[in-house]
């Protein structure tokens, strides 16, 4: 593709995130709107006083129309204040900043060890395709991806915590709290990481530049692993961008699990406190994440395999 | 021609059409697609006949028996207020039925139409549309429920509808790309030059022709719905107790593991053996009806 068409690509795709960061921050202005209830109440919890009800009220422009409303949002947004949770006293940047990092480490370490696995499980199953290991590896991956996390976590408790009592059971921080949790969610994102591995690798097989590499006498280990794998990755890239996305938001089970103090854990701690600034934050950090990691592959995708007109995604 | 000479044309027709044919074929050879089939079908006879399946009521408390594990008695043990943990895993099936078919039946519609009326009438329809279906899959399914669920209220019909919402974005994508693939086709040319009007063609021709990929997915959406629904009641959400949905045994069961895993790990078995089964017979719809494609699973 042409540098030209790249930077229209690029900048369709912009536009297209900006306006979905724009829908995003309507959903988590709505969400305070639709709960039920005075929205300046259901902020504050269940101990404000009649004074700081008011002041809240006045802030948010609670007695103008919703657009002028959602304005006042946006521009509380930019200046960096996603609202105040009173139950902890703290503003909920500053709350959900370590959280989301934490969710971070353990999505970045998860699906590490997704792709370390997932790959090489792919590699040798389109190598040694229709034999036992093949379906061994098939059937791992299916596992992986029908076994519920939340389940697989607790198994993972009950054997390498309660058991065999080599790792610490909940809790988060360092290193060896993330890596039940992160094992377990790299169950759910190996599964397809091998199988598009498998998939790709077995259709370069029949591409005509590895006819030619094995025309030149290349050995077979050498057109799989500089030929073969090299091109395969490509969309495995972009599975694993996506995946990391998901991750971010669809930890939330796992780290309740685990105890783990991510941002999903955080949501659900604080929903069930009925703190909702902090769910608030919590969907605008997630959304906004999620689509612009979604955009990123997107773009990533294109630079790397110039042939392809749209995106795999959905 | 009467209605019995008609229903049995019909089902000639089925039984003759090439994609029945290979399922049977490979449900001849393949094991596995064996034990996913008879799995499904143990799910659903069970499900449908809980109430006169389960040896006792799934309320029921033998304080006495508390954190038993299997015995004759109780076959896969007692939980922590004394309920017969099978008898409510039963139970549980016969609410695991009901959320996935509530759910695939509301999701596909919702799906459906979103996607008939994106593709068919492009444009900045389309555009728009497809805008607020990229924000919408900006959310996973556990954070969408979550948010659903926190604005409805929590409880079984709730997270069937917050789980339909949040399982629709993908069915409306898939539908929109397939309409816009099969509406350049001839046929539907030909159908338009005789003078069909839009509602005929998208009824006559185009759903029909979209079915398969539709079928496909429907099956992976069984399975992810309850997962959804599984992974909402494990946080709260979604059915409430004393509902025996196995998500919420589990989370009850988490609580007192040390002591007694079993109110944990045959709820799980069940939810996992189902989930799988459905993941298996969706693949191997796949691999009959549109063996091109390769398989990526969502969470």
């Amino acid at each position: 593709m042409s540098v030209r068409g790249l930077q229209t690509y690029i900048l369709k795709q912009i536009l297209m995130l900006v306006f979905t960061i724009l829908g995003i921050t309507v959903i988590a202005f709505a969400f305070v709107r639709l709960l039920p209830g005075d929205p300046a109440i259901a902020l504050l919890g269940d101990f404000a006083t009649p004074s700081e009800i008011e002041r809240l009220r006045v802030a948010l422009g609670l007695d103008k129309p919703l657009y002028v409303q959602y304005l006042i949002y946006l521009n509380m947004l930019i200046k960096g204040d996603l609202g105040y949770s009173m139950l902890v006293q703290e503003p909920v940047l500053d709350l959900l900043k370590p959280r989301f990092l934490n969710t971070l480490q353990l999505a970045a370490l998860s699906i590490g060890i997704a792709v370390c696995v997932g790959v090489v499980m792919g590699v040798l199953s389109a190598w040694k395709r229709g034999t036992i290991l093949d379906n061994l590896f098939r059937g791992i991956s299916l596992v992986g991806f029908s076994i519920p996390v939340f389940w697989l976590a607790l198994i993972m408790m009950l054997i390498f915590s309660l058991y065999l009592g080599l790792l610490p059971a909940i809790g988060s921080g360092d290193l060896l709290h993330t890596i039940l949790p992160a094992m377990t969610l790299s169950m759910w994102a190996l599964g397809p990481i091998s199988r598009v591995t498998r998939a790709c690798m077995l259709d370069l097989f029949e591409a005509d530049f590895v006819t030619l590499a094995r025309a030149k006498g290349l050995s077979q280990r050498d057109i799989l692993l500089k030929h073969v794998l090299r091109n395969a990755l490509i969309p495995v890239v972009t599975l694993v961008g996506l995946q990391f996305g998901t991750l971010i938001g669809g930890a939330l089970v796992t780290e309740v699990v685990f105890n783990y103090r991510g941002l999903g854990w955080t949501m659900v701690e604080h929903l069930m406190r009925r703190d909702y600034p902090v769910i608030q934050g919590g969907i605008l950090v997630s959304g906004l994440s999620i689509s612009v990691i979604n955009s990123v592959v997107d773009v990533l995708y294109r630079i790397m395999d110039p042939r392809i007109k749209g995106a795999i995604r959905g | 021609m009467g209605l019995k000479e008609k229903f049995r044309e019909r089902l000639w027709l089925v039984r003759r059409s090439s994609s029945y044919i290979v399922f049977k074929d490979r449900v001849k050879r393949s094991r596995t697609t064996q034990f996913a089939i008879s799995a499904i079908l143990i799910l659903l006879f069970v499900g449908l006949f809980a109430d006169y399946l389960a040896p006792k009521p799934y309320w029921k408390q033998f304080t006495e028996h508390t954190y038993e594990s299997p015995s004759l008695g109780f076959l896969m043990g007692v939980d922590h207020l004394g309920r017969d943990i099978l008898s409510r895993v039963i139970i549980g099936a016969n609410i695991a039925i009901y959320v996935m078919f509530t759910v695939i039946l509301l999701s596909t519609c919702l799906g459906l139409t979103i996607g008939l009326v994106s593709g068919f009438t492009g444009g900045i329809v389309d555009a728009i549309i497809m805008r607020l279906i990229d924000i919408w899959l900006a959310f996973p399914p556990i954070l969408l429920g979550l948010v659903l669920l926190t604005i409805l209220g929590t409880g079984i019909n709730n997270a069937v509808l917050a789980v339909s919402i949040a399982l629709a974005a993908p069915y409306a994508r898939l539908v929109r790309a397939q309409v816009i693939q099969t509406k350049e086709r001839l046929f539907v040319e030909n159908a338009r030059a005789l003078g069909v009007g839009n509602l005929g063609i998208l009824f006559r021709h185009i759903i029909p022709n979209i079915s398969s990929p539709l079928i496909v997915q429907a099956a992976f959406s069984l399975a992810s719905a309850l997962l959804s629904e599984a992974a909402l009641s494990f946080i709260g959400l979604g059915v409430q107790p004393p509902m025996p949905s196995w998500g919420l045994m589990i989370y009850e069961a988490r609580i007192y593991m040390r002591i007694s895993p079993y109110g944990m790990i045959f709820p799980g078995i069940a939810l996992f053996l189902t989930v799988l089964s459905f993941n298996i017979l969706g693949e191997t719809l796949r691999d009959i009806m549109d063996p091109r494609s390769i398989s990526i699973v969502k969470l």
